[in-house]
């Protein structure tokens, strides 16, 4: 139990990582579940409006701060290291620390479901209920007068300090802990794609926490920084806003456009085509995301010139992201294919992006997406890139990596089960939505009136959400197997090329017996210049130095929601008690004695 | 497969009348125009899709693995393709972009000279419009003259709200401290539907709208109508019954009723009775609804700012016949 609370082994805090966003990941799915039932007939089936919108702003919320960037996350952890050939993260009591605060992030943010009696609130729950872009200025007191607000604003910013310091952590560690000959264009797309990621990650979470910075002082000390009757503009935020949110849509699909990089590959037995090309792609969709925030805002009415550029930049991003659709067909061109459930899930992840890419097109033109925004259209659409893209990419991951992680090969009828159910049930529930919103149905209403004629989609819609729950129940009990009735897993199950496959399953404490040497993309496969390479010792030749653990970082971490809890109950000591908590915790950390 | 499926219901949908806010059923220059631009993306969607798809589908097809084979050929790349597949998109974004630019100035929002000017101000949950040419105002029912110019300035008089009538063109924002405008015309007699379609608190579902569309003859009819006092209910009526008590009720610190009050918070209620529905559009204007509304709004619209009134049955009945009286 102490090892698990002081680790700063990267993997054991990617399996921290991987558990704790899974487990956020099912409550999110559950908060989808009970939207969806609450829409399958007109006129709802009484759910009431407030409760309805605290879950769909806490379903996208935890799924995109929650479930899906720390799921990528478990991977960055766990992973990256063993693609590159080092023991373990630049800063592993940094890592630590990220882990630890995004739990208590998740933890604070969602003990708002049972805070209510706390705030003399007449109901349990107080979550936060103003969307997950908490659009000023209703998010302002005077229009959101309880707590709700004051849970997100302060749970975004404490999770970003995780995000932003496993972003340098990760930056860092790619460039500097490569192993010798591991130059950039030989690293594997899944680290490529990572340190583009973090790349976005440091500075597009900056942007939000300006945002939410002012936002706190518009509502806690009286500033206007989002009130237009005090000369503020709730534009402002719109743009901080999605500054940020659109590289965060790239946050969560690079990582995942990584993986079935890794995958597609191996189970082809072919070469990743196109390789400079992919990563080259991968950069500049990271760099185009920057430029394209305000087509989250063509109906705000920022004039035609404005929409014009942001129409522009906007469908360039098509053109790499078509590219890496067609370097990954070309991979599959001419392999051996075998269809693993990770293969599966993989080639799945790009028939799915294909149609969330195609329809986000359709909203590339802002004279049609004046028809599309805010309707169930593009609720279909997010899904289609985030579910079809993001979720099943992650699902490829899970099952390609589970066995490196754990040492237990997942199984393989459970997958395909899980998969097949999974592909059904998001197409029910994601596709007929193109049509409610096209035919006028709006997002983010808890009731419609039958009148819209829309209750049929809706129905399948709802039946397509429960069977993908049914899917994930399912890939649970495969994860539990595999501690119950292990399989146990070779050093390569799968015949994959990086270096990770080089190392027992699970990996040593220490990783790499020696460092190894890299001489290709691919070290161990057999390629036209290299010969795969030789075999590891079983054992380290000389002792080496493992890092023991620290306190130190999960203590640091338990200020932050500590300051937040006396900003949102008005006690200014518990603040300056969270402050000391961080203040002493860094410098005790920053002088901890060197452990063997 | 499933965009094909689309197409085939895009046209299902197109001419089949019983869906009242459909985009596939344009009704005005504004969403006639975006119509066509969405069907000029659309098909080259559907191209790309089939193409694409189609070529995953018979690599994964073709290329399964199989017992004995030889390992296959180790491919890195290939640059001819490589630029070939940046350009092809890059050239049917082409065919996508010069359309949209063309469209984006076309829907900017400007009417030509004599349009009617209408003033849109959003408020949780229902819609307030003013005419400042007619100088008349209503509430959540929008009535326009068919075949005239219409420019729409909206605004905010709390959060942002976004004015949708689907069937008439695109939706734009209500903020307040800017003015957004829309800008059609329909030749369309009719009645459309419409709902706010940015989220704007507990009950944004129930921020409804209808736009009705007259024959000259007629709206100058009901603009006449507007003009005119609000009836003054016959002596002895249960309507002259119902004025009493809504003058001494609660009622007057928000509705105004010109001659009996001036509330401001709630929609003006001078021809209540001329309305087809009530409450953000979201019931039909019938005695039973009024009934409940007036007896527990909030319960029936969430958040809603008019408190439950405490009127006896008699009472009740009297300020609905009242109300019904204001034609």
């Amino acid at each position: 139990m102490k090892s698990w609370l002081t680790t700063t082994d990267h993997k054991r805090i990617g399996m921290l990582y991987f558990w704790t966003a899974f487990g956020f990941f099912l409550i999110g799915g559950l908060e989808a579940l009970l939207i969806r039932w609450q829409l399958a007939r007109p006129e709802g089936m009484g759910i009431s409006a407030e409760t309805y919108n605290q879950l769909f702003t806490m379903h996208g919320t935890t799924m995109v701060f929650l479930a899906l960037m720390p799921l990528s996350a478990a991977f960055f952890n766990f992973i990256i290291p063993l693609q590159i050939g080092a023991r373990d993260v630049a800063f592993p009591r940094l890592n630590a620390f990220s882990y630890w605060v995004f739990l208590l992030g998740g933890l604070f943010l969602n003990a708002s479901f049972v805070a209510g009696p706390l705030f003399g609130a007449d109901r349990l729950s107080v979550a936060p209920d103003a969307g997950w872009f908490g659009y000023a200025n209703l998010t302002s007191r005077q229009f959101s007068q309880g707590p709700n607000v004051d849970f997100w604003l302060l749970g975004l910013q404490i999770l970003g300090i995780a995000s932003l310091a496993a972003g340098f952590n990760f930056i860092v560690t790619i460039l500097n802990m490569r192993a010798p000959g591991m130059r950039m264009l030989r690293l594997p797309v899944f680290t490529w794609m990572t340190l583009v990621t973090q790349f976005l990650v440091i500075t597009a979470f900056p942007v939000i926490t300006v945002a939410l910075v002012l936002l706190m002082f518009d509502r806690f000390f009286g500033t206007h920084f989002f009130v237009p009757s005090g000369g503020g503009d709730p534009i402002l935020w719109q743009h901080l806003f999605w500054m940020f949110g659109h590289p965060e849509v790239y946050i969560l699909i690079l990582p995942a456009m990584g993986i079935v990089s890794e995958v597609l590959p191996t189970f082809s037995k072919k070469p990743l085509f196109g390789y400079t090309v992919v990563v080259y792609s991968g950069v500049l969709i990271a760099f185009l995301g920057w430029s394209v925030w305000s087509h989250h805002m063509f109906s705000a009415g920022l004039g035609p010139i404005a929409d014009s550029v942001f129409a522009g930049t906007t469908m360039l991003i098509a053109i790499p992201t078509g590219v890496k659709i067609f370097n990954w067909i070309g991979t599959l061109w001419g392999g051996q294919i075998r269809f693993t459930t990770a293969m599966l899930f993989a080639v799945a992840f790009i028939a799915m992006f294909i149609i969330g890419g195609l329809v986000g097109v359709t909203h590339a033109s802002p004279p049609t997406d004046l028809q599309q925004t805010d309707t169930y259209y593009i609720v279909a659409h997010i899904h289609y890139v985030l579910f079809g893209g993001t979720i099943l990419g992650l699902f490829a991951g899970m099952y390609y990596w589970w066995p490196k992680m754990t040492g237990r090969l997942l199984s393989e009828t459970l997958g395909k089960w899980h998969f097949w159910l999974t592909l059904i049930g998001m197409n029910l529930a994601f596709f007929p939505m193109h049509f409610s919103g096209l035919l006028g149905m709006p997002r983010r209403i808890y009731t419609y009136s039958a009148e819209l004629g829309v209750a049929g989609f809706n129905l399948v819609s709802t039946i397509g959400a429960f069977l993908i729950g049914i899917a994930t129940l399912v890939f649970l009990v495969n994860l539990l197997r595999t501690y119950r009735r292990p399989v146990n897993a070779p050093n390569d199950p799968w015949g994959g090329a990086t270096l990770e496959w080089a190392i027992p399953s699970p990996p040593p404490v220490y990783n790499f017996t020696v460092i190894p040497s890299v001489e290709s993309r691919m070290p161990l496969w057999q390629t036209e210049r290299h010969a795969p390479m030789a075999p590891l010792p079983e054992r380290p030749p000389a002792p080496i130095h493992v890092p023991g653990g620290s306190w130190w970082p999960m203590i640091t971490a338990f200020g932050l929601p500590l300051m937040a809890i006396g900003a949102l109950s008005h006690l200014i000591p518990v603040v300056i008690a969270g402050a000391l908590v961080v203040v002493v915790g860094i410098y005790r950390w920053a002088y901890e004695p060197f452990e063997m | 497969m499933p965009l094909v499926l689309v197409a085939a219901l895009l046209f299902l949908t197109a001419c089949s009348g019983p869906f009242p806010q459909s985009v596939f059923a344009p009704k005005s220059d504004f969403s006639t125009e975006v119509d066509g631009l969405f069907r000029n993306i659309f098909w080259w969607a559907v191209v790309v899709f089939l193409v694409v798809e189609t070529l995953l589908l018979v690599a994964i097809a073709r290329y399964r693995a199989r017992p004995g084979a030889a390992h296959p050929k180790p491919v890195h790349g290939h640059t001819a393709l490589e630029i070939g597949w940046t350009l092809a998109p890059a050239l049917i974004l082409v065919f996508i972009a010069v359309p949209t630019m063309r469209t984006i100035f076309a829907t900017a929002g400007h009417a030509p000279e004599g349009a009617l000017r209408v003033e849109v101000i959003g408020h949780q949950w229902w819609w307030e419009y003013r005419y400042p040419s007619l100088n008349i105002g209503t509430a959540n029912e929008l009535h326009i003259p068919a075949g005239t110019a219409i420019q729409l300035d909206m605004t905010s008089a709390d959060v942002i709200h976004s004015f949708w009538v689907p069937r008439l063109g695109g939706k734009r924002d209500l903020t307040q401290g800017r003015t957004n405008r829309i800008a059609f015309r329909t030749d369309s007699v009719g009645e459309y539907w419409g709902q706010c379609a940015e989220f704007c608190g507990a009950s944004h579902a129930n921020m409804r709208l209808r736009v009705i569309v007259q024959p000259d003859s007629v709206f100058e009819r009901w603009v006449d109508q507007q003009r005119a006092a609000p009836a003054a209910p016959a002596k002895g009526s249960p309507a002259e019954q119902g004025q009493q008590i809504f003058r001494r009720s609660a009622c007057i610190g928000c509705h105004t009723i010109t001659g009996v009050s001036a509330g401001a918070v709630g929609p003006n209620l001078n021809h209540v009775g001329g309305r087809g529905t009530i409450a953000g559009a979201l019931f039909p204007n019938t005695t039973e609804s009024l009934h409940r509304w007036i007896m527990n709004a909030p319960s029936l619209k969430p958040g809603a700012l008019m408190p439950p009134q405490n009127l006896s049955g008699s009472d009740l009945d009297a300020v609905i016949a009242y109300l019904q009286s204001l034609k």
